[in-house]
């Protein structure tokens, strides 16, 4: 398949006419077509018609173009989109056109990039695994029975299944890292600042981050370096300036320090992950970087710092949504959600502000801290992204409890602020992808995927694809 | 107030519905109160940090008080169809909204 390859080889083989930009379209709906009424990944796809004109002028138009010109992408459906419905996964928004578009989209939009889809999710990034969603869960390609993560599921799920090249997808806690360890692609989680969120439907928006998802560490590298950078649409946007990614990918690794935080690895932890952990760990002090071993104990209270701020966050930014001016009235939240903006309700209320919001926002200085610590001796942390492999469907939306639990290494990065990426490590011996994540200093997402990059070109895990993708 | 064994009681769910406008059936009041005061006490455990001297933050971007220009982005604006677009109740180029001042 023309979608098995690289963002880069993709771009060659158009310019060297391999293949057209006509086919390459024609085979991510193909794929859509064949799979995705088992998957479920998309929410809305765009009208194949227009997108086919589009690759065909692509095809008659100049001999030099960018890497993702001509490239399908699909996003998740938190990205305001201009004629085209976007619902966060909500019944609030089943029938709301937006009348703008988000920065992202635009910047994808301007370099001839094609949209394909807008995808499934948790309802307004409230969960881990693409169930809590109005639009029915999306299925994991690696095992249909199984979740494929959350919140950014359904782009996981459509990069696994070929139906896109590569998505954009969104972080709040682990939206994107979690879908992408569960569905054995890449995924970058950004420093909160570096791409504008412009355009995004809010969730929590001091954790709130917008990043790329692809099959590759190369791929993000590509996607990051034309996406990042100052919007003045988005006052919290970065001015720092954005690296070219892609020209760090080639480093060695020699002499680069890795901390692996042995504390994390015990109860709790599936045993076959722990392993698959560990044999990266090998695998990376194979190619010349120095693994030490750290402890990070203020990890028990990372759950708890992240389910009351994000609650708290939520609770105020989903109070616009009054039916008046678009969608329909709350009577339409999902009961995860309902339950996420009574928590919020609770805890930035008089009376309880200093017990739970006050007091988790001086837990979370302690987690800078002790992020900065770590990171001050060494160039990323390395750890695993998911304690358990893709469960199955159902099985944690009965207990919210057992399924916050779920995010356990995920949440604590979008508190501090920190860039992470999930790269695959391996499978269980049932064939479930296991992912492990990369965490760096604060704008260091060159060397993450510098990385994750040596990382692949030493290891075939990431180039596998589910059985049922032919 | 904020401990382990953290249980809200239906009325109090029912007010903070109240506050968060939401409208909540008996049955949902009963199954909220149980939840949502199982993660309250679960996030409980906060109290045991010690925080003592800590500052609180509230955002990582580093950045503060980002400014522009005060003029008009035209780039921006949307025309008064395109504004009500997506409204269900609207009269004469205007949004409809429920009466808030009721007459006497």
């Amino acid at each position: 398949m023309i979608t098995d390859k690289s963002i880069k080889e993709i771009h060659l083989g158009l310019r060297k006419k391999e293949f057209s930009c006509e086919e390459l379209i024609k085979e991510t709906y193909g794929n859509i077509e064949k799979y995705d009424s088992r998957i479920n990944s998309a929410i809305t796809i765009v009208d194949k018609k227009t997108v086919l004109d589009k690759a065909r002028q692509t095809d008659n138009g100049k001999k030099e173009f960018d890497l993702l010109t001509g490239m399908p992408f699909v996003l998740k459906d938190v990205y305001v989109t201009r004629g085209i419905r976007t619902t966060c996964a909500s019944n609030v928004l089943a029938d709301y056109i937006p009348q703008y578009d988000a920065t992202v989209y635009k910047k994808l939009l301007d370099l001839g990039a094609l949209l394909i889809g807008k995808m499934n999710q948790d309802a307004w990034g409230h969960g881990g695994s693409t169930e809590n969603t109005d639009f029915g869960p999306t299925h994991n390609p690696w095992d249909l029975k199984r979740v494929a993560g959350g919140s950014s599921g359904g782009p996981a799920a459509a990069i696994s299944g070929r139906m896109t090249v590569f998505a954009i997808g969104e972080d709040t806690g682990g939206s994107i890292r979690n879908p992408a360890a569960w569905c054995n692609i890449t995924g970058l989680k950004v420093t909160c600042g570096r791409v504008s969120r412009y355009g995004a439907i809010a969730y929590a928006s001091s954790f709130d981050t917008i990043g790329p998802m692809g099959k590759s560490a190369e791929d993000c590298a590509v996607i990051l370096e034309r996406i990042a950078g100052k919007d003045p649409y988005d006052a919290t946007s970065s001015p720092a300036s954005v690296p070219k990614y892609t020209s760090f990918l080639n480093k060695p690794l020699k002499g680069r320090k890795i901390a692996l935080p042995k504390d994390l690895l015990g109860k709790g932890l599936d045993v076959e992950i722990k392993n698959a952990i560990l044999k990266a760990v090998n695998k990376f002090a194979e190619i010349g970087a120095e693994i030490e071993e750290v402890t990070m104990p203020i990890f028990d209270y990372g759950l708890a710092v992240y389910y009351v701020i994000a609650p708290c966050e939520t609770s105020s930014n989903l109070a616009r949504y009054d039916g008046i001016r678009y969608g329909f009235d709350r009577s339409k939240f999902t009961e995860e959600t309902i339950r996420r903006i009574m928590i919020g309700t609770y805890a930035l209320s008089a009376g309880y502000y200093d017990a739970f919001y006050r007091k988790a926002q001086k837990a979370r200085t302690l987690f800078i801290k002790a992020y900065q610590d770590i990171l001050s001796k060494y160039d990323a942390i390395l750890m695993p992204v998911n304690p358990t492999p893709p469960t199955v469907i159902g099985e944690l939306m009965s207990d919210p409890l057992q399924n916050l639990l779920a995010d356990f290494y995920t949440v604590t990065q979008n508190p501090v602020g920190v860039p992470s990426l999930a790269v695959p490590c391996g499978f269980t011996k049932d064939k479930l992808p296991i992912g492990m994540q990369l965490i760096g200093k604060m704008f260091t997402e060159e060397l993450l995927l510098n990385i994750g990059h040596q990382y692949q070109q030493v290891t075939e895990w990431h180039k596998q694809k589910p059985d049922i993708i032919s | 107030m904020a401990d382990k064994n953290t249980k809200l009681t239906p009325e109090e769910i029912y007010k903070l519905a109240k506050l968060a406008n939401l409208s909540l059936n008996e049955e949902q009041i009963k199954k909220l109160a149980d939840s949502v005061s199982s993660i309250l006490s679960y996030v409980s455990q906060l109290q045991s940090l010690n925080t003592a001297n800590i500052e609180e933050t509230a955002q990582v971007t580093g950045q503060e008080n980002v400014f522009r220009e005060d003029i008009v982005d035209n780039e921006r604006m949307l025309t008064q169809e395109e504004a009500l677009s997506n409204a269900k109740d609207k009269h004469n180029g205007y949004f409809m909204v429920k009466a808030i001042f009721e007459e006497e």
